[in-house]
C-alpha cells in the first residue's frame, strides 16, 4: 500500500486521529507521518484559537476585539499578539510584563491563579517573610479594633523587625 | 537489566506504570523557543554538570539528541523515556538518563528542563518523591525562574505554578467492552483529569490502555495534586475489576473464547502487525488477570509490548527492517518470548 500523502512511499504508519467524535484513518510513510505530526491534521479547534477565545477575544466580524498593541517584553521581544497566536511566552519576564492581563486565563485554566506549592529553598525565606507579614498585619488590625493595644504594639515589633530583615535579605 | 516497564508494580492487573513530571526553566535564560544556539548549549552543560557531578551522578548518562541516531530517539519515545517533541526537536537539546530508566532530564524541550520519573504500577507518590529529590539538586546549582504569585514559570501557561503532570497508564478492557469508559472520559473531564491514548495527545486507545492526568497546575499542592490523580485512578481501577469478574461470572464461556483465540493467534501468527498485537496483548492481559491464563507472567507481557513497537523491534532485530519484514519478525519474537516456535 502507498502512503496516502505523497502516493509515492509505502505506508507504514498507521495514523488515527479522533477530533470530536470523527474518526481520521490514514496509512502513510514515515516521512509523512512525521511532518503530519509536526503540522499535525488541519484541527477545526486548535489549541490557539481556544487560547484567543478563553482571553476573550473573538476571532471574526463584530466578536473581534483589538489587541492593545505595541507591549513588546523588553527582555525576549515577545509581543502580546505573538502570545496570543502562540498560547507561549518567550521568557520568564514576559509574565511580569503581561502577569496583569493573566488573571482571567488562569483562573479559567486552573479555576485560581496563585502558587499553592513547592518554593525553591533560594527564594523561600523572603517569600515566607513575606507571607508572615501579610498575617501579623491582618493580627494587627484585629488587634487595634479590639482595642488589645499593648497585643498590637508587640505585633507591630515583630512586622518592624521582619521588614528590616526583608530589607537586608535584599540588599 | 531490568527496568521500569518490564517489573510489575502495584495494582498491575489494571494499572501499568504511574509518571510524574516536572517542568522548570532557567532565570538568566529566555525560555527555549526563543534562545540561541549559544545559549542553549549553555544550558545544556550548566545542566549536565549540575547532574553527573552530584552525588550519585554515576548512575546517569548524557545524551545529546543531534546526534542520536532517528531510530534510537524512536526507542525512547516507545519506551516513554522521552517526549515525541524532544524526539522531533531541531534545537542543540539533550536528554539525562538514569541507569534504569525510571528517571530521564528532558533538555531544551518546550521548557529548559523537564525532569521525569516513570514506575510501574500505581506509584505516582514514589514517581514524584524522586523527581522532588532531583529537583532539589538542580535547585541547589541553577537559579530557577520563580514567582512568588505564579510559581514556577513555564513557556506554556497550562504548566504554570507546580509545573507538574502526575499521570497513570492503565489498563481498561472491560470499561471500555461495556461502553462504560464513556461516562469514565466524561466524570474525568469535569474533575479536572485528562485522558489520552498509549502515546499522548491526540494518540487513540490502542489496546485498551489509556492515560490520565491532572489538567491544573496551580492553585494546589503538589501532594494535593497527586492525592486527587491517585483518588480518582484508584475509582477507576475499582470499577475495571468490578466489571471484569461481573462480565466473567455472568458468562465464563465467552470470555475464555475470546482469551483463547487471542492466545491462539498470537502464539501461532507469522505475519502480525503491531495493531493487532497490542489488540490481542490486551485480551492475553485480561485472561492473565482473571486467573484464566496462568503460564503467563506480566513481567512477559510488558516486555513484549515494548518489543513489538517499531523501533525497539527493529533494535531487537540489530538492523533496519522494512514494515513487511517487521511483522513477520514481531510475530517471530512473540512467539519466542512466549515458548512457541
Amino acid at each position: 500500500m502507498l502512503c496516502q500523502n505523497c502516493n509515492k512511499r509505502p505506508a507504514t504508519v498507521h495514523f488515527t486521529q479522533v477530533i470530536n467524535d470523527n474518526k481520521i484513518e490514514m496509512y502513510l510513510c514515515e516521512q509523512c507521518a512525521r511532518e503530519k505530526g509536526q503540522f499535525s491534521f488541519e484541527t477545526p479547534m486548535g489549541i490557539n484559537d481556544f487560547f484567543s477565545s478563553l482571553m476573550g477575544l473573538g476571532s471574526f466580524g463584530n466578536y473581534k476585539r483589538q489587541v492593545p498593541s505595541g507591549d513588546v517584553c523588553n527582555k525576549c521581544g515577545m509581543s502580546y499578539e505573538e502570545f496570543l497566536k502562540s498560547g507561549k511566552f518567550g521568557c520568564s519576564n514576559c509574565y511580569e510584563i503581561y502577569g496583569n492581563r493573566l488573571e482571567s486565563i488562569l483562573k479559567r485554566l486552573h479555576g485560581n491563579f496563585t502558587h499553592q506549592g513547592k518554593i525553591p529553598r533560594k527564594n523561600f525565606k523572603e517569600i515566607s517573610n513575606i507571607k508572615e507579614i501579610d498575617r501579623l498585619k491582618e493580627l494587627l488590625e484585629k488587634a487595634i479594633k479590639e482595642e488589645e493595644y499593648e497585643k498590637a504594639a508587640e505585633i507591630r515589633d515583630r512586622i518592624k523587625s521582619l521588614v528590616s530583615q526583608q530589607r537586608g535579605d535584599n540588599v | 537489566m531490568t527496568t521500569w516497564y518490564i517489573e510489575s508494580g502495584p495494582e498491575a492487573d489494571v494499572v501499568i506504570s504511574s509518571r510524574v513530571r516536572l517542568a522548570r526553566n532557567f532565570e538568566n535564560y529566555p525560555f527555549p523557543s526563543r534562545m540561541n544556539s549559544g545559549q542553549e548549549l549553555k544550558v545544556l552543560e550548566i545542566t549536565k554538570d549540575a547532574v553527573l557531578n552530584c552525588e550519585g551522578g554515576k548512575k546517569f548518562t548524557f545524551f545529546a539528541l543531534k546526534t542520536m541516531p532517528q531510530i534510537d530517539k524512536q526507542a525512547l519515545v516507545e519506551k516513554h523515556v522521552i517526549s515525541r517533541e524532544l524526539a522531533e526537536s531541531k534545537r542543540e537539546s539533550g536528554v539525562i538518563i538514569s541507569n534504569d530508566e525510571k528517571v530521564s532530564i528532558m533538555i531544551n524541550e518546550e521548557d529548559h528542563l523537564r525532569i521525569q520519573s516513570l514506575y510501574p504500577g500505581m506509584q505516582i507518590d514514589n514517581a514524584y518523591k524522586l523527581c522532588d529529590k532531583i529537583d532539589d539538586i538542580l535547585e541547589s546549582k541553577i537559579d530557577y525562574a520563580f514567582s512568588q504569585n505564579y510559581g514556577y514559570l513555564t513557556c506554556c501557561p497550562t504548566n504554570l505554578g507546580t509545573g507538574i503532570r502526575a499521570s497513570v497508564m492503565m489498563h481498561l478492557p472491560a470499561l471500555t467492552m461495556t461502553g462504560y469508559i464513556r461516562n469514565v472520559l466524561e466524570a474525568c473531564g469535569k474533575l479536572g483529569i485528562t485522558v489520552r491514548g498509549l502515546y499522548g495527545e491526540n494518540s487513540e486507545a490502542s489496546g485498551n490502555m489509556f492515560q490520565i492526568s491532572n489538567q491544573v497546575t496551580m492553585g494546589l499542592t503538589e501532594d494535593e495534586i497527586i492525592a486527587n490523580v491517585t483518588n480518582i485512578a484508584s475509582q477507576i481501577v475499582e470499577q475495571e475489576r468490578n466489571l471484569r469478574n461481573r462480565l466473567y461470572k455472568s458468562d465464563p464461556i465467552r470470555i475464555e473464547d475470546k482469551v483463547y483465540r487471542s492466545l491462539g493467534l498470537f502464539t501461532s501468527a507469522r505475519i502480525i502487525s503491531s495493531e493487532e498485537s497490542l489488540r490481542l496483548l490486551s485480551d492475553i492481559r485480561l485472561g492473565k488477570d482473571l486467573g484464566i491464563i496462568n503460564n503467563i507472567s506480566t513481567e512477559i507481557l510488558n516486555e513484549i509490548m515494548l518489543l513489538i513497537q517499531p523501533a525497539n523491534l527493529q533494535k531487537a532485530a540489530g538492523r533496519i527492517l522494512n514494515p513487511d519484514e517487521r511483522d513477520v519478525k514481531r510475530a517471530e519474537i512473540i512467539r519466542r518470548k512466549l515458548g512457541y516456535s
